[in-house]
């Protein structure tokens, strides 16, 4: 009558062990036979960061592809194993712990994202191993880990750091603002940058005339910039993801609201598919950026990473132009590739120590990493968008269009101010 | 922070919001209101809508909203021809209500999985001459991105509405789910009537997805946003009235914008559902329900 | 009862395996899999409980599961509470708010019931993401405490899963076996025949709301020492709704059996999917697999079994 009814919960478990045991043994078989140099990492392949994810794991084949031309690190062709760890911070210990312990890799590297860095420190500093982290904000503030090495150039004190030349740039206008609103998505990254913000508020010593978050899937942004016109600040401080960048810069403009500086931490702007569909609406923007085409950004070996970059970029299905932070991701594997071969060791000690120490130059320019692993200096740019006319993608890989305003010696040209003077 | 201005333009801000919302609702109002169907994919439809006025208007240049019309038909087939499948598998069996839910959460995955390996995961927007541009009616401005979605999820309304009260597969459609007696009395094929209501959802699904790509930047995950808000409205509604899901996304519309803009956004979501989690607790048919 | 005293003993004989298992030095990462999978076999058995015997689908999974890890999160950041006391005040917690659920059956049945479900969690995640006491949405960094048993956190937690999937099952053995499984079973076909013949349907759905949220909320337990890091996002996390509600439903709903099956066989696919194809395709196989699966063998595997025939 009942076929299971004989079976007991230890049969039951047993079956669940031996399966999974049988299963996830499979892959383990496999026997290296060449030795190279392995590389691994989980990526936002799908899920909410796919977006840069994707990017981010292209320039990192870019630059496999780089070293293995030229012979390979200690003359050992590398190899980059990868997983795609589904933007689910859940996934991300059994990733790493299968490329450690099952794939055998020599080092790891982060994928992309402060939510899916934070998982893995712990793994990182149980195992004493060295971590070139790729785009996450204050991730080692609580561990303070030694090896850990950020390539996003936050700076030493990333939460602060961040809307820095913001702050910067609006405390040098004249006559001087006073007034300030501070508006961001509930989410990991903008809470940090608005509380970034806020202490750069007392610092500078404008007055908050609003500060609210909203949650992420909020579909109409007109009520928000209503209210924020209604309390009629001088400068509007944004940190948002894509959707939301996209909402606010539109209801923005929809119910009038005009400060005298907008913009700053809004994530989005930067992709080549939002500027394009945007266009002169993101005219007088300033905002937080990582890379724009003007000649003071031109670090040797940047044009031919683009070139390459955009060739493949549109068979691998990601953003076009890669301006944003593909080159850092490209960055972060160079900078483990010279220690390596600086070193002539894969001792995770050994590489930290090399790192920690060295000022490396990179295709983003030169990199010297502080004693909390984050760049020894703040590199965030702010940029200003002008002149944007229709929708052409080719305008935004030539200068003028994102005009590096922050910091002062990469500045590529003036700010159009206010706000509304450079929407005409 | 108060005025009687921004109470103003909260509210307007807000009943535009719902005529969209109604528009993206009426469809599950009419499968699950009226044919019980549970499809959970429809906001996965949705966002395929959204992807095809997308891929037209930026390969042509054609109007999303337009597009979105023009691609009704096509989707009113795929309907039909998810709805036989579905009949073919559960209802003929008697065994939908589970594992039909089931089917359509494998389904909203193909979808959702489908559209990422076609288009990627990048942002998809729309261009259209009327985002970006606002007019003022009486003191109170009007987006117009935010005007056109509203004036098409009313005609939408209204449009449904007609049909189910004036025509006879309205009638028909209506009948299935009250009295299927009455309804071989009429001489009609129940299947081929719920194939043809559950198409006409679809249709509407496909048709709202454009006017969501033309209000904000859609990726193959937006849909799960919407999962929680279409039934949420299609049960505050009444299952299965269509005036009552239009009073119902509205309702939800000027929640959330009030929300918004007076007590911080935050919590514009959580207060929408406490409303459903309050009337459902209250009066579960809905405010308008049979 | 010597079946149920039978049952004890099996059930302490799993668990003192699932330790000389941990004592094992068998490579890490069969244990961080293995943690995935068990976690899954009680979430599972603890929607079966309410979705598959009474026939109430719950769609709220995340935020029992949720509740649990949170509750986890608050003692460790406010006592630096010992791991049972966490598993035990998750599971209370999440058992509560599933008592609270349970008073909501008295008006609302079926999909209506779902809804309300869902909508529940919208709101507990509105809450979490705007209290920063437990991190708010920017998430929060759970540090392990130091050496724990077996040298190992891994190995503690994969136990600890060990231990917490047997439990689940053999509540899930005990309910099925006993008059509670009966009544819920007449519950299912139909409340009102229930009510009349007797059966106290109130107390039936109160009692499996609670037991099946307590179970939720001790799988969420220890989630925090799992991942070290807890954002609102991650654990209100969709894919917990899904499977819970997939597991039992490609395993069959109608024996403890069933979700154990489903969770071991999907959530072993998804694991090895993600090592090994790790892109769409892999979402694509759980989606297509489980729309096969719904349409073709309508009573899950143990259907297929009783059956092999078919019809």
């Amino acid at each position: 009558m009942r076929p299971w009814g004989r079976w007991s919960p230890l049969r039951a478990v047993a079956a669940v062990l031996g399966t999974a045991f049988a299963l996830s043994s499979v892959g383990s078989a496999t026997a290296q036979s060449a030795k190279p140099i392995k590389i691994g990492l989980g990526m936002a392949l799908t899920g909410g960061l796919s977006a840069n994810g994707k990017p981010a794991l292209l320039a990192m084949q870019i630059w496999r592809d780089d070293i293995n031309k030229r012979g390979g690190l200690l003359d050992r062709p590398v190899e980059l194993i990868y997983y795609d760890d589904q933007t689910n911070p859940a996934t991300v210990p059994g990733i790493y712990t299968k490329l450690l312990d099952v794939d055998q890799v020599n080092f790891v590297v982060s994928g992309y994202g402060t939510n899916l860095i934070a998982p893995l420190l712990p793994i990182v500093m149980e195992r004493k191993l060295t971590l070139m982290g790729v785009l996450g904000l204050a991730n080692n503030e609580k561990y303070k880990y030694p090896n850990y090495f950020q390539i996003q150039p936050s700076g030493p004190d990333p939460e602060a750091n961040w809307a820095m030349g913001f702050f910067e740039i609006a405390g040098k206008l004249n006559p001087r603002p006073q007034t300030i609103a501070l508006v961001g998505a509930d989410a990991e990254y903008p809470r940090h940058a608005i509380d970034g913000a806020r202490e750069l508020v007392k610092t500078f010593g404008f007055k908050t005339v609003y500060d609210k978050s909203y949650p992420p899937s909020t579909v109409d942004y007109t009520p928000i910039a209503r209210a924020i016109k209604a309390a009629n600040p001088d400068i509007v401080f944004v940190a948002s993801y894509p959707p939301d960048s996209v909402g606010m810069v539109r209801a923005a403009r929809e119910v009038g609201l005009q400060p005298k500086l907008f913009g700053g931490g809004m994530v989005g702007l930067q992709y080549t598919s939002v500027m394009t569909s945007m266009g002169p609406m993101l005219n007088g923007i300033v905002n937080y950026d990582f890379w724009a085409p003007e000649r003071t950004m031109m670090f040797p070996g940047i044009e031919e990473f683009f070139k390459e970059y955009q060739a493949r970029a549109e068979k691998a299905g990601v953003d076009p132009l890669g301006y944003y932070l593909p080159p850092y991701a490209y960055a972060a594997v160079q900078i483990l590739g010279r220690a390596i071969e600086a070193t002539k060791s894969l001792d995770q000690q050994t590489v930290a120590d090399y790192i920690r120490k060295t000022e490396f130059r990179t295709i983003v320019g030169k990199v010297k990493f502080g004693p909390n692993g984050e760049w020894a200096k703040s590199r965030v740019l702010m940029i200003q968008y002008q002149n944007i006319e229709g929708r052409l993608v080719e305008q935004f890989k030539g200068p003028g269009r994102k005009v590096v305003l922050y910091p002062e010696e990469f500045k590529s040209g003036n700010l159009i101010y206010p706000y509304s003077a450079a929407q005409r | 922070m108060f005025s009687w201005d921004l109470l103003a333009n909260a509210v307007v801000a807000g009943v535009l919001l719902g005529g969209f919302y109604a528009a993206v609702s009426l469809g599950v109002s009419l499968t699950f209101g009226l044919l019980d169907v549970v499809n959970i994919a429809h906001p996965a439809f949705v966002i395929l809508g959204s992807y095809a006025a997308y891929a037209m208007n930026s390969s042509f240049g054609l109007d999303p909203i337009l597009t979105g019309m023009l691609l009704t038909p096509l989707f009113y087939v795929l309907g039909a021809a998810v709805y036989q499948v579905y009949y073919a598998s559960f209802e003929r069996r008697g065994e939908e209500s589970l594992r039909g839910l089931v089917f359509f959460f494998g389904l909203l995955f193909i979808i959702e999985v489908s559209l990422s390996l076609t288009y990627g995961v990048d942002y998809r927007l729309v261009e259209a001459p009327y985002i970006g541009k606002s007019i003022e009616l009486g003191g109170v401005g009007v987006a117009v991105r935010l005007l056109v979605p509203f004036a098409v999820g009313l005609a939408m309304t209204l449009a449904l509405h007609l049909f189910l009260s004036r025509t006879f597969y309205g009638r028909a459609i209506k009948a299935v789910s009250q009295d299927r007696l009455a309804l071989r009395l009429m001489g009609a094929n129940p299947v081929r009537i719920k194939t043809i209501a559950f198409g006409i959802g679809i249709a509407a699904a496909s048709l709202s997805g454009a006017l969501l790509v033309t209000i904000a930047p859609v990726v193959p995950s937006t849909d799960r946003d919407y999962i929680g808000r279409v039934f949420a409205i299609a049960v505050l509604g009444g299952l299965g009235s269509i005036g009552g899901t239009l009073v119902a996304a509205i309702i939800l519309g000027v929640a959330e914008s009030l929300m918004a803009t007076f007590f911080g956004p935050s919590w514009s979501l959580a207060v929408s559902f406490g409303i459903l989690l309050l009337a459902l607790a209250v009066r579960p048919t809905g405010l308008f329900g049979r | 009862m010597v079946r149920t005293g039978g049952g004890l003993l099996v059930s302490l004989a799993v668990i003192v395996g699932g330790i000389l298992l941990a004592s094992l030095r068998v490579n890490l990462y069969f244990y961080f899999a293995g943690y995935v999978v068990l976690q899954y076999v009680v979430v599972a058995t603890a929607w079966n409980i309410l979705g598959g015997y009474a026939g109430y689908v719950n769609f709220g999974t995340s935020a029992f599961f949720a509740l649990g890890a949170y509750t986890a999160i608050f003692l460790i950041e406010a006592f630096r509470a010992p791991l049972p006391v966490l598993i035990l005040a998750g599971g209370l917690v999440s058992g509560l708010l599933g008592l609270g659920i349970g008073y909501l059956t008295l008006r609302l049945k079926g999909v209506f019931f779902s809804i309300a479900t869902l909508a529940l969690s919208v709101v507990l995640q509105t809450l979490i993401m705007n209290w920063d006491y437990v991190g708010g949405a920017k998430g929060v960094t759970v540090i392990r405490p130091g050496s724990p048993l077996f040298g190992n956190w891994v190995r503690l937690l994969f136990t600890v899963m060990v231990g917490l999937a047997v439990a689940a099952v053999t509540v899930a053995w005990i309910i099925e076996r006993s008059w509670v499984g009966r009544g819920l079973r007449a519950l299912r076909d139909s409340e009102e025949a229930a009510e009349c013949m007797g059966v106290p349907t109130l107390r039936l759905k109160l009692f499996a709301t609670t037991i099946s949220g307590f179970l939720l909320g001790v799988a969420g337990a220890p989630f925090p020492y799992y991942v070290t890091y807890v954002e609102p996002s991650s654990a209100f996390n969709l894919d917990y709704a899904v499977n819970a509600l997939a597991m039992p439903m490609i395993g069959g709903t109608t024996t403890w059996i069933g979700p154990v099956i489903g969770a071991v066989l999907l959530g072993t696919a998804q694991q090895v999917a993600t090592v090994t194809i790790s892109s769409e395709l892999n979402l694509l196989i759980v989606g297509v697999v489980l729309v096969a699966f719904v349409v073709l063998a309508p009573e899950g595997i143990v259907g297929l079994v009783r059956r092999p025939r078919g019809r």
